[in-house]
This record gives C-alpha cells, structure tokens and sequence, in this order.
C-alpha cells in the first residue's frame, strides 16, 4: 500500500521521533511511506476555540495536501478525529463537503490502520519493559479505538502491559483547555499520574503525544521518574 | 472578564488544588460506577435502551406542542389545574398566589431542581413563608445555606461527620458518624412537619402525556408524603418532562435509576393524575401543575442542540465528567452543572455570559458516552463556542486565529517559524516562571518539551537523501 504520513503539527516540532517510528514500522511491513511535507495543521486549534471560519483554510489545505492519497495514517487520536469526524461537519453544505467526506474515509489512526486495516497485530517488535497505556479521548471515544493498541502491545516480546485503574479518563489536555483553564487541566492531569503511578510501570504509552505532552509534563514537575512514549515507538524497537 | 466568569474561575482554581475535595468524591463516585455497571448489565443490551430512549424522547420533543397540549387537556380532565408558566417571575408569581388563596404558612419541598431553577424557595420565604425540604439532602444544605451540590446528590460533598456536627448545631441532636442514625435524626426532624404543611411542593420526572400523570422518582419516601399529605398539592415541571405513553416510563424508570443512582429501580415510584376524586378518603384537595419553559423553547428552536432537552436530569453525565470531579457542583455558579449544565446554560441564561462553562471542558466524551437519552452533549459544547464566537469574539483571540490561519495556510512560513521557535527554546528558557513567560499557563505547574532539534520534515528530507546516496 502507499500510505501516506500525517504528521501532526506539534509532532513535527516536538516529537518527530514517534512519527519517524510509525514510518519505520509500517515500512517494516512492506508498504511505501508518503508525505506531503506542505502539510502544516488539520485546524483543530482554532475549530475547537469555536472559530470555525479561521479553521476553514486550514482544514482546507489539509485536505487538498492527502486528496490524492491511497490511505492516511495519523499518529494522533485528536488530528485523525478532525480530519475524519469535524472536518466533514466544518465543510457541511459547502463545495468542499464531498472531498472532506472523501478524505475522511481513507484516514486512519495508526493502531487502527495496522490491526483494521492491515490484518496486523504482530509487527515483529521487542521491547523488555513493563508499560501502562492511556487511551486518548479522541480516538477513545470519536474514533471507537481500544483495542488495536493492546492487541499490538500483547505482541511486543518481553514487554508486560499492566492496566490502570481508570484508564479511558481524560488526562486533562483538551487542547487550548490546557492553557485557558490551566488550574482544571493540571489536577485533571494530577489524577491521570496517579492512577500511571499506581501501576509501577517503567513507560507510559499512549496513541497520542499531546496526552502525553500533558502527562509527561505532570510526571517531570512530581520528579517522577516514568518516561513516557507513542505507540509507534514501542513498535518500532526491535 | 465579567463577574459570573472571574468566580468560575476562583473557585475552579480553588476546590480543583482541594486534595479532600478530590478524593471524597473520587470515592463517592467510584461506588457509584460500580453498582451502575452492574445494573447496566442486567438489562438485554444497553445500547439498544439508549436507542430506544433516544428515539422516544426525540418524538416526544420534536412533537413536543401536541404532546404538551395532550397532557395539559388529560390533567385538568382529571381535576388537575394546569399552568403555563412562560418564565421564571410567571412560575414564582403563580405559586405564590396559590399559596396565598389558602393562607399556606408552611411549605413541605421535595426535591425538585426546577424548583431550585426559579429560586422558589428564596420567593417563597420573602413572602415570610416557612419552607422545610424533606429531602435528605436537599435539607442538609438547605440547613448549611448553599445551593444543591450535584443535580442528585445534593450533598455528596459532605462527609458524615460534617452533616453530623450540622445536625448537632441546627437540629440539636447528638453526634454520630453512623449514616442510619443522621437519616433517623433527620426523620424525626421532618416528620412532623409533613402534617403541619399547608402545601406541598414537588418536581416531576416524567410527565405522561397519554394520562395527564406526572411521575415521580426517589428513595426516601419524602415525596410520596409532601405531595399525599397537605390540603394542596403543586407540581412544578419542565415542559421537556413529556414522555408519550405510560408504557414507556417501562423503559425510563429503570434507566433513570440505573443512571442516575446504580439501581435497577428506585424504593418508590409514584404516579399522580389529579386531586382527592370522588370517592377517595385521602389525597390534596387542590392539584397545580406549573408547565415551565423559562427559554426551553429557545432551545426548542435549535435544531442542531434541540436534543438537549431530551434530559431526564439522571445525573450520569456529572458522574463521569472530569471537569465536574474536580471542580465540584457549586463551581458551576448555576442549578445544572456538568455537561447538561455546561451545554443548556448558554441557552437558558445567556450566552455570551455563560459561555465560560461549554469553553471549560476538555471535550473527553465520557458525558456523551453515558448519557441514556444519547444527547450528543461533548459536541455540543462546540457548537455553543462557534456560537459565541460568531456572535461576539474576544479581539486578541480573533487577531491571534486570524494569524494562525495565515500561517498554517504558508508552508514554508510555517517551516521558518518552526525552525525559529527552537532558538525561542533559549529566550523561553529565561523567562520561564516569570511575568514575561508567555507559556505561563502550562509551565507554572508542567514542564513544558523543548522542540526537537530537527523537526520531522527535516529528519525526513535528511532520510530521503540518505537513501538517494545509499542507492548511488
């Protein structure tokens, strides 16, 4: 398959390393990576702020950018759910409707494009270490996504996946919510670092690096000493 | 920032650091979640009861004039006086009246959250009317002077030592940390006030339109008394109440109890058609029901948010949603708080004062996903901030998406900008935990990532040339 990359914007300036995983990974599994390198943002950003006519250029190069596109694989729960479930709204009854409806079906979130999608569940990665994983809300609840990550994690040699106690609660990011109401996202993220604690995992990992943006940076000020990393990354260790 | 605003945001910021606060209700609702799972699964196939409530909520509230008049024409057939209360001032005045016509000196409540919306109970005392709640819970906090805590629990966020040293300061009784001698305490306290009322005052869960019956939901037994035992009887009930058919209170009984309290029925459901019929020995004289709309038809006419009204006012959505865990009940400044409080407040008060409460979510879903009447409700916190912003939107934040756009819409600017914000890392660095930081927001309590030293569309370009002299 020619799979075309979704690099979401704070990936590509904060944690290119788990978008360089997921190429390595679906590479190992015999398909060709594309990306289209004038993407910039899906336009959630402002879409979610309720400024919907900002967002709309946005969401519009995003879309012209994987219009050609076979399949689009995005390593974020929250980019994939705007590409996939708002941008359609974002477009309704205007001319772009149809290419975001059209764009919309052939995108997926990367756990669910290697176990959906590809019949996958093994991809061949070893990584000794025990880990706990948080579910990020978007591809939680927007995009039905649970068990694909765990199918692939059960399948990692030598790791042990320990689950946490209220695993699909919200780790507070939300986005701008973590900026405008900081007081509410930090004790949310509180919350979440207690219960990754509680598991005495080595790793968090999650299908979404803004969670884990917003967990890491909870961990770091409790001098916690978990390490948090993307999916991809722990299927791309070998 | 107005008034209603800078309190929210005083008190989220206050009883979210409230580490007692946190795990009290932690706990509470943790039992809760328990004992719902369990009656979840006694039913066949849960998804398809939220289908089926979903369905016939959206018939009752998209034909919501017929079945509002069918009802009314089947209560006062009964004997019942039906009033259409089209704001809050209308619904107070009309009580009020009726209270004067029969001389009421004291009022039995049991609990009714409409009622709490209009400040009923602050009109009636003003009126040197004596109201005693016969709600457990809605007597501690009227005792302790607040408002109800959450739409259910009304003083879930008291331990029993706190409502035992109330009790000891208000009631006189003695101390005790067992929850069956604080009920028996409050028992003794409220019972002779049942006898004593002049008139009862209750909500409504459900109203039959099929019957002209309301339906009314609890544990305590209190309103079967407030409302059997006085000389006159007022209803007060929300015209998105209606539900079509007797039959289907079948299906919404168990689901309000499954939902709102993890039970698989509540200890006493009752239906009330009219007044003492001919023949009856007991019963009130007089029957009211106020229909209230106070802008529920606003929301009526909103399409896109219309499924707002179809809440049973079961609780669910607070119980899951983290925004309400943290910050509490009384933070939301308003009677329905949570997810249903976030996403109808804008319409039933105002919008552009209460957007502040659909903007304070991080839009998790969980509210969405357990609502038993499937109202869309995450989503619809986005609709409301595109409705604020439309109508009014602050200038900075305008000016600030205006440039983002542009931005994001010039790929190679938006690569310059990249590359330079990682020479910002050093600037950023300090001013960290200064006035100047403007990441303050975030780095005041998490660290906040440097950017990488390549992007990913620089690692990418490098991979592809290696690869290109790797074939060479």
């Amino acid at each position: 398959m020619r799979v075309t990359l979704m690099v979401p914007c704070f990936v590509n300036q904060f944690y290119p390393k788990a978008a360089m995983a997921m190429v390595e990974v679906i590479e190992r599994l015999g398909h060709t990576v594309e990306f289209p390198e004038e993407f910039t943002c899906c336009g959630q950003p402002p879409f979610n702020s309720g400024f919907w006519d900002e967002a709309r250029p946005v969401a519009c190069q995003a879309l012209q950018n994987f219009s050609d596109a076979e399949v689009i694989v995005g390593g974020s729960g929250s980019c994939v759910a705007m590409m996939r479930v708002f941008t359609p709204e974002l477009f309704k009854g205007r001319k772009e409707e149809q290419l975001a409806r059209e764009v919309a079906s052939k995108t997926f979130e990367f756990s669910e494009f290697l176990v959906n999608k590809c019949g996958v569940t093994d991809v061949g990665a070893r990584f000794p270490a025990t880990v706990t994983f948080h579910d990020g809300c978007h591809g939680l609840r927007e995009l039905g996504i649970k068990k694909p990550a765990r199918e692939l994690l059960k399948n990692v040699k030598e790791l042990t996946l320990v689950e946490m106690t209220e695993a699909e609660t919200c780790c507070g990011f939300g986005g701008t919510f973590a900026v405008k109401f900081p007081m509410i996202s930090t004790s949310m993220g509180e919350v979440k670092c207690a219960s990754i604690c509680a598991t005495n995992a080595e790793y968090v990992v999650s299908n979404d690096s803004s969670c884990l943006m917003q967990i890491q940076g909870v961990l770091d000020k409790q001098g916690k000493p978990i390490k948090s990393m993307h999916l991809a990354e722990v299927l791309a260790k070998q | 920032m107005n008034a209603t605003v800078s309190s929210f945001l005083k008190d989220a910021k206050r009883v979210s650091a409230d580490l007692r606060h946190r795990s009290l209700i932690q706990n509470a609702l943790k039992g809760y979640l328990v004992k719902r799972d369990e009656k979840k699964a006694q039913f066949q196939d849960w998804q398809h009861a939220r289908q089926t409530a979903a369905e016939i909520k959206w018939d009752a509230i998209n034909h919501l004039d017929k079945y509002l008049a069918q009802f009314a024409d089947n209560a006062e057939a009964n004997g019942a006086k039906v009033f259409w209360a089209s704001t809050a001032d209308e619904a107070r005045e009309y009580i009020l009246d009726v209270a004067k016509k029969h001389s009421v000196k004291s009022i039995i409540k049991s609990k009714t959250m409409t009622g709490e919306e209009i400040h009923l109970g602050q009109a009636l005392e003003k009126a040197h009317i004596r109201v005693v709640e016969s709600d457990l819970g809605e007597l501690i906090v009227q005792l302790r002077e607040e408002p109800p805590y959450h739409i259910v629990f009304p003083s879930m966020h008291l331990s029993r030592h706190e409502i035992s040293d109330l009790f000891q300061k208000k009631l006189g009784s003695e101390p005790t940390d067992q929850p069956e001698e604080l009920t028996m305490i409050a028992r003794r306290a409220i019972r002779g006030e049942y006898i004593k009322a002049d008139m009862g005052i209750s909500g409504a869960n459900f109203a039959v339109a099929e019957t002209g019956m309301i339906s009314i939901t609890e544990n305590e037994g209190n309103a079967r008394l407030s409302t059997g035992l006085p000389k006159v009887h007022v209803a007060i009930c929300g015209i998105e109440k209606i539900v079509p058919r007797m039959e289907h209170l079948a299906l919404f009984l168990p689901m309000l109890a499954t939902a709102g309290a993890g039970q698989a029925l509540t200890c006493y459901n009752s239906l009330i058609g009219g007044p003492r019929q001919r023949g009856e020995v007991d019963g009130p004289e007089e029957f009211h029901i106020v229909l209230l709309d106070n802008s529920r038809s606003a929301l009526l006419a909103d399409p896109e948010q219309r499924d707002a009204l179809h809440c049973i006012r079961c609780g669910a959505c607070l119980n899951v949603c983290p925004i309400f865990k943290n910050v509490g009940g009384h933070t939301y400044g308003t009677t329905y708080s949570g997810p249903i409080g976030s996403v109808i407040t804008p319409h039933l008060r105002g919008l552009q004062q209460w957007k502040h409460l659909s903007q304070a979510s991080s839009l998790c879903g969980a509210c969405t996903e357990t609502c038993p009447v499937k109202i869309n409700l995450h989503h619809h916190l986005l609709h409301n901030r595109r409705n604020a912003v439309s109508e009014s939107a602050p200038f900075i934040e305008k000016i600030a998406m205006k440039i983002f756009a542009q931005v994001a819409t010039k790929p190679k600017l938006f690569e310059i900008l990249s590359v330079l914000a990682r020479f910002g890392d050093f600037f950023l660095g300090l001013v960290r935990n200064t006035v100047l930081d403007p990441l303050g927001a975030w780095t005041k309590t998490r660290s906040f990532p440097n950017s990488a030293p390549k992007n990913f569309k620089e690692m990418w370009r490098e991979r592809a040339a290696k690869k290109e002299e790797a074939k060479r």
